[in-house]
């Protein structure tokens, strides 16, 4: 049972920095701030910087 | 396991996996199941990771768990950020993982079933794989840096600029390739087009809420997003039937590639929070689930295939697309099995995230292989069709005639019975209303993904819902792959462009913006124009152009990698990289040539030239003319750069193995990692 747990953390976790809700969450600590408009805005703002840049393949 | 046990279950995997192979080998003149290639493949993809992989690791990158990574050193909580090896894994198999894997092999499955799954499993496991790993670590030891700052300090300046002078022609194609798929999928389809139209409100929406009312709570908008795209697929049967709607989305391929364009453009120089954003999560996880979805369906279902192991056109006859099995079939599969473009992820974002470098064995060689697992599933996609079905989808009017019963009497005459009266069955049962030369391979391998849905869930009820699902993740996500490549290569060409004029550079410069948005999609708007004007369908010229760029970057790739291995006095295991690239060598030069010089005007393109201009003149004849002398000026260029960095790499290694050139390797030096053992 144990081992079902971890493994549905590791997807879970998997899935959360695929689909960047990770990445917001380090933001807002590095930011030291918390979750809003505004905050989710400037993430997206720098994510954009970094983001748009990685080749994706065919 | 004590070491006798591991003895006897290794030793039972190969030979499992030895008499799968043998018997999808030996199979002739009748159906083989579909799990042959699922234990074939699970077996070599076992042996290949056990074995090979960790050799490679052991014997010549010497991997060091005590050796700190850029992620650890560098740290900054955005780039670079030391991951568990599971988010990494599933980080970099979501980057590399597009619809290459699936459109490549159903165009190979004109030859049967056989070519293809071979060179998926065996180019995977020595060639593919490997790529993938040793240019993973090698950018570690370099501290993230990309495979074409690796090629400018290992072979030197024209390796770099001929590595960034690939990715750029292999983007404007692959942009092409992929704009020509969606084209060929959603023309005359209101359904299809329909649902694809409906994807753009749904990502404003899921921007929207992701703004406005759940900040950054992305998987569950995205779950909202997946639910609207399933009732976007239904309401598409409506939009179908009713006339007035399915008259203004049935699009003609003209129009299509038009808006197409303009998608193109726009997704390239706007703000990319309200719309791609929320659509490239959307995209990841409809592709995620669907792959998922497919394993379980093929295990489940265990179908049949129809196709058979070697059909006739292994000749190069072929009406998919034109060329001997040697070397078209190697160029036309290339993501599941060697893929260039993976190593620009490899020397991308992944490599600032690996926490061990004893993780990059994971990461690298086992993405690679669950990769080529989904190239697997789409040969068996393609090949669970009849013969005679496959054929009539995925061959242009050019070659089988305009009408159904032309089509369906040459398609027969190869020696594959079909008729009209099937096709126009099948049509019906997925909602269309025609499924005669839709080339490009997405159609062939929804219908496939339908077909075997269809057995378990809903039967042939559901056939058309699920011909539609599969219609929309091969749409969605290559139109994201579009906008995310667009993107890419401005960004490539503003760099370029601000060593000439500086504000050309800035990226937030809107002359700069629109007018290199603008060169980069009028340079696949014009190939993605020129296949929906051929009259072979584009296909037979796009796909053989992109698969010989893709595999010229893969040549670069292990150029430099061998370089490395030779620069690290391992020259006695450089075989490992060395027989992938001779072989690709081989390969891609002979496919180049073909298309250049093969006096078949279906083949070489100058052939082609020459036979219009020997023909009647019409309209359109001087343009098909020039656009057949400038894809072979394309693939021309293309050889003589990767033919330099050869000349150049091959210089190299003679210097350093008769001790007139430097052997010194440019990775950034030793530093003990602090991670404790098992952290992370």
């Amino acid at each position: 049972m144990s081992r079902l747990i971890q493994a549905a953390r590791i997807v879970l976790a998997v899935l959360r920095e695929i689909f960047d809700e990770a990445a917001y969450a380090r933001f807002l600590r590095r930011a030291q701030i918390e979750s809003s408009s505004a905050a989710y805005a400037e993430f997206c703002r720098e994510r954009e910087a970094s983001h748009a840049r990685r080749p994706r393949c065919c | 396991m004590n070491r006798t046990r591991s003895v006897f279950v290794w030793a039972a995997v190969a030979l499992l996996g030895a008499g799968a192979v043998a018997v999808i080998a030996m199979r002739r003149g009748e159906p083989l199941n579909a799990m042959w290639l699922v234990v074939a493949a699970t077996c070599c993809y076992a042996l290949g990771y056990r074995f090979y992989s960790k050799f490679v690791a052991a014997k010549i990158l010497a991997l060091d768990a005590l050796r700190a990574t850029p992620a650890e050193r560098l740290e900054n909580g955005r780039d670079f950020l030391v991951t568990n090896k599971w988010v990494v894994f599933g980080h970099h198999f979501a980057a590399i993982a597009g619809p290459g894997p699936l459109v490549g092999p159903v165009l190979a499955a004109q030859f049967g079933y056989l070519p293809g799954t071979l060179w998926v499993l065996g180019g995977a496991v020595f060639a593919g794989c490997v790529q993938d790993f040793v240019i993973l670590l090698f950018s570690v030891r370099r501290d993230g840096k990309s495979l074409t700052e690796m090629a400018k300090e290992e072979i030197g300046r024209v390796g770099g600029f001929v590595a960034y002078a690939a990715v750029i022609a292999i983007l404007v194609i692959l942009l092409a390739v992929c704009a020509l798929i969606v084209v060929n999928a959603l023309k005359d389809s209101p359904w299809g087009t329909f649902t694809i139209a409906m994807t753009i409100p749904i990502a404003l929406l899921m921007g929207l809420y992701l703004r406005r009312i759940r900040p950054g709570k992305v998987l569950e908008v995205s779950v909202i997003g997946f639910i609207l795209v399933l009732l976007a697929i239904w309401g598409g049967r409506w939009a179908s039937l009713n006339p007035t709607v399915a008259d203004i989305f049935t699009l003609r391929a003209p129009s299509l590639a038009i808006l197409v364009v303009i998608y193109g453009f726009a997704a390239s120089a706007l703000p990319v929070w309200l719309l791609l954003a929320p659509r490239d999560y959307l995209s990841t996880f409809v592709k995620l689930g669907t792959i998922g979805l497919l394993a379980v369906g093929i295990v489940a279902m265990h179908p049949t295939l129809h196709m058979p192991a070697l059909t006739r056109f292994t000749d190069g006859t072929g009406p998919v697309f034109a060329g001997k099995i040697f070397p078209f079939a190697f160029i036309t599969i290339a993501c599941g099995a060697i893929s260039g473009f993976h190593s620009l992820i490899s020397s991308g974002t992944t490599p600032k995230l690996i926490a061990r470098e004893t993780e990059t064995r994971f990461v690298g060689y086992g993405a690679m292989m669950a990769e080529s697992a989904v190239a697997v599933m789409a040969i068996i996609a393609a090949c669970v069709l009849q013969p005679g079905v496959y054929f009539a989808i995925n061959s242009p009017a050019g070659i089988v005639g305009q009408t159904a019963a032309a089509a369906t009497t040459t398609v027969s005459s190869w020696g594959f019975p079909v008729t009209a009266a099937d096709m126009q069955a099948l049509a019906h049962a997925v909602g269309e209303q025609t499924l005669f030369n839709r080339t490009g391979g997405a159609p062939a391998f929804a219908v496939g993904m339908a077909h075997i849905f269809s057995q378990s869930l809903g039967g042939e009820t559901m056939m058309a819902l699920w011909y539609h699902f599969a219609v929309m993740f091969e749409a969605l996500f290559i139109l994201t792959v579009l906008d995310a490549g667009t993107r890419v290569a401005r960004f490539m060409i503003q760099d370029a462009f601000g060593h000439i004029y500086a504000p050309l550079g800035r990226t937030s410069w809107y002359p700069s913006i629109l007018a290199t948005s603008g060169l980069i999609v009028g340079a696949w708007g014009y190939f993605l124009w020129q296949g929906v004007k051929d009259p072979l369908g584009g296909i037979n010229s796009l796909w053989p152009l992109f698969g010989i760029a893709n595999q010229l970057l893969a040549t670069v790739a292990l150029c430099v990698a061998t370089t490395i291995i030779i620069k690290l006095h391992r020259t006695r295991y450089a075989a490992v990289t060395l027989i992938p690239l001779i072989w690709l060598v081989a390969v891609t030069f002979t496919a180049s040539w073909h298309k250049v010089f093969d006096p078949d005007p279906r083949v070489g393109f100058l052939a082609q030239a020459h036979a219009l201009a020997a023909g009647p003149a019409t309209a359109a004849t001087a343009r098909l003319i020039f656009n057949n002398r400038l894809d072979a000026a394309v693939t021309a260029i293309l050889v003589l750069m990767v033919a330099l960095v050869l000349i150049e790499s091959i210089r190299q290694w003679m210097g350093v193995l008769s001790g007139t050139r430097d052997a010194r390797v440019k990775e950034t030096p030793f530093v003990m990692t602090r991670l404790a053992e098992g952290e992370v």
